[in-house]
């Protein structure tokens, strides 16, 4: 997938066997690692990811390097947790991330346990990764076997574990306090906030909680300093990030390109355009969590400002891209039946909330709506909004909201055409009833 | 018995964590690997080697998706039918497979060797129709390589 000349993070695509050690540090490979243990202080560390600007690319866009001077520096011990529970739906970056170029996960990670002042980092992968996860724990074991991890390293007395740690299937675990209780052997549900991580995070000590992508941006500041990966993107959106584009697209996958430089429509001009051939009709920027956006905003550029700007976000950046031929009401159904089934259970309106919608959807679906259904679904939406605890209940409801917003005339349409009930319809209610893999928690 | 069979790797995993709490989910998997599911046997198994209640142990079971709470066939897959992959065929797709295998999504064929779930999301929509077999990635699947998969696996 091309964007860049020479990626910073998709480094497997200019280099084969990126994977492997020996090639890795053939490429400037634990460079930086190595300039900060034995020249840097912490504190410089951390001073250069704040100067470059690197934004969490998770999805929130938080200062890194602001987010790590919060750690307070006399209590101990204190964790690095990495997040690559990626679950969002159309995000697929952090995958090729640890399968590919798991060393500069690994390097990321250590520079920011390095930064804070921490000995021990786990990196949480959802439980579905676990054959990604073995080329991470491969490389792991590599850098350990060669002085890059463990004990007083480089002889400077410093020393730094890193270990894997594997969920068990449930998107909750993305959010930062849900996937601490899920390290600590519980349900995925979130903790109240404050206090925040920073101080009371993993065994209640004081923990960042960084993405994947995030942290394997870390490296080439470090070796090439920040004013340098400020060159890339804008302003207030500095470096590089991954799309992960889905959908009707002649070639999906993921693309690496700087902040703010390219439109929506360049990334789909990337991607090849519609896969049909059909008119795209919109795009989800960040999953089925993110308001859809119509084509004719279609010329945003790609930073967290212009996203914004026109009533969306940048969040984890997977573009799921749709054709003329989608029926929203489907789509919107298909979103709202992923949050019903992973909302954690612990809020009243996101749990019974979700589950009443995808009633109405259901009914819809099958030819039996109603326009009293259309504004029961917006009633629904309002219940949820702003009364749950964690932003996934409010995830839940963007599927709706924007749908509606933008889409209105499908919702209309499909129940005066009297578009639902037919068999293929049928067929996916049938098989979502009986038996979906659900559990009784969810 | 988890303990006498897999002793080194229960420790291997209590070694982890600085909390014995914090190993219940890779025990867990362990359990799973023993037994085919987290029977209540391993349930009890597992909170005794971590200190904790049953009724704790068998929370996290019944939250994650991916702890099985009945025996599963000897081959599991699972194929992703959510909006991303929905749009390059998966619904249409899961219908194939569930004619093939003569059972509905959620059941296991009465030989016991596939049990086949349709799931939400694995982090490959690009490559979609996707599967995972046991874990294992498979991309771009057709009617024809599915078809193939599956007849590789009831041999």
């Amino acid at each position: 997938m091309t964007g860049m000349e020479k990626h910073l993070l998709l480094r497997d695509l200019d280099v084969p066997n990126i994977r492997e050690l020996d090639v890795y540090m053939a490429n400037d490979g634990y460079a930086a690692w190595k300039k900060a243990v034995t020249s840097m202080k912490g504190e410089e560390v951390l001073a250069a990811v704040k100067d470059s600007g690197l934004r969490g690319r998770g999805g929130a866009g938080f200062p890194a390097g602001l987010k790590w001077s919060f750690i307070p520096k006399d209590v101990f011990p204190k964790y690095v947790v990495v997040n690559g529970d990626e679950s969002e739906p159309g995000t697929f970056k952090d995958h090729q991330l640890v399968r590919n170029n798991p060393h500069q996960v690994i390097e990321g990670t250590a520079l920011c346990a390095y930064a804070i002042g921490s000995n021990l980092a786990y990196i949480y992968l959802r439980g579905e990764f676990s054959e990604p996860g073995k080329e991470l724990e491969k490389a792991l074991a590599d850098a350990y076997a060669n002085g890059l991890l463990g004990s007083n390293l480089m002889g400077t007395g410093y020393s730094l574990d890193i270990r894997v740690h594997y969920g068990a299937g449930a998107y909750i675990c993305g959010e930062e306090s849900a996937l601490l209780e899920s390290l600590e052997g519980r349900i995925g549900q979130p903790r109240l906030k404050p206090p925040f991580p920073a101080t009371n995070g993993l065994y209640n000590k004081p923990t960042v909680i960084n993405n994947v992508e995030t942290l394997a941006n870390v490296p080439w500041i470090i070796l090439n300093g920040a004013a340098w990966y400020r060159q890339f993107g804008t302003e207030k959106s500095s470096g590089v990030k991954l799309f992960s584009v889905s959908g009707h697209v002649k070639n999906p996958g993921n693309y690496e390109l700087p902040l703010g430089k390219h439109s929506i429509q360049e990334l789909l001009d990337m991607a090849g355009g519609s896969s049909s051939g059909r008119p795209i009709k919109a795009v989800l920027p960040a999953g089925s969590s993110s308001p859809i956006i119509p084509a004719a905003n279609f010329g945003a550029k790609l930073d967290y400002e212009s996203m914004a700007g026109i009533g969306s976000v940048l969040g984890s950046c997977s573009f799921i891209f749709m054709d003329d031929s989608v029926d929203m009401v489907w789509a919107a159904r298909k979103m709202i039946r992923f949050f019903k089934h992973e909302s954690c259970g612990k809020c009243t309106p996101c749990r019974e909330g979700t589950y009443w919608a995808l009633k109405i959807y259901d009914k819809i679906l099958s030819g039996e709506g109603t326009l009293a259904d259309v504004d029961m679904i917006a009633e629904v939406n309002k219940q949820i909004i702003g009364k749950c605890f964690c932003p996934v209940g409010e995830f839940a409801t963007s599927s709706m909201t924007f749908t509606l917003k933008h889409f209105k005339q499908d919702y209309i349409d499909f129940i005066e055409k009297k578009k639902g009930g037919t068999p293929e319809y049928r067929a996916e209610l049938a098989r979502d009833t009986h038996g979906h893999h659900a559990q009784a928690a969810h | 018995m988890l303990r006498k069979n897999r002793a080194a790797d229960i420790e291997k995993v209590l070694a982890k964590y600085p909390t014995k709490r914090s190993a219940v989910m890779p025990l867990l998997n362990l359990a799973q690997e023993e037994y085919g599911f987290c029977s209540p046997e391993a349930i009890r198994e597992v909170a005794a080697i971590c200190d904790l209640d049953p009724t704790e142990v068998k929370s996290v079971v019944g939250f994650y998706t991916m702890f099985y709470e009945e025996k599963v066939g000897t081959n599991v897959i699972d194929v992703c039918d959510d909006l991303p992959c929905a749009l390059r065929g998966a619904d249409g797709f899961v219908a194939h497979c569930e004619r093939k295998l003569g059972i509905k999504a959620g059941e296991t064929t009465p030989d016991g060797k596939i049990t086949f779930h349709s799931v939400m999301c694995v982090a490959a929509c690009n490559r979609a129709p996707v599967a995972q077999v046991n874990g294992a990635y498979h991309y771009d699947l057709t009617p024809e390589s599915f078809d193939q998969m599956v007849d590789e696996l009831q041999k």
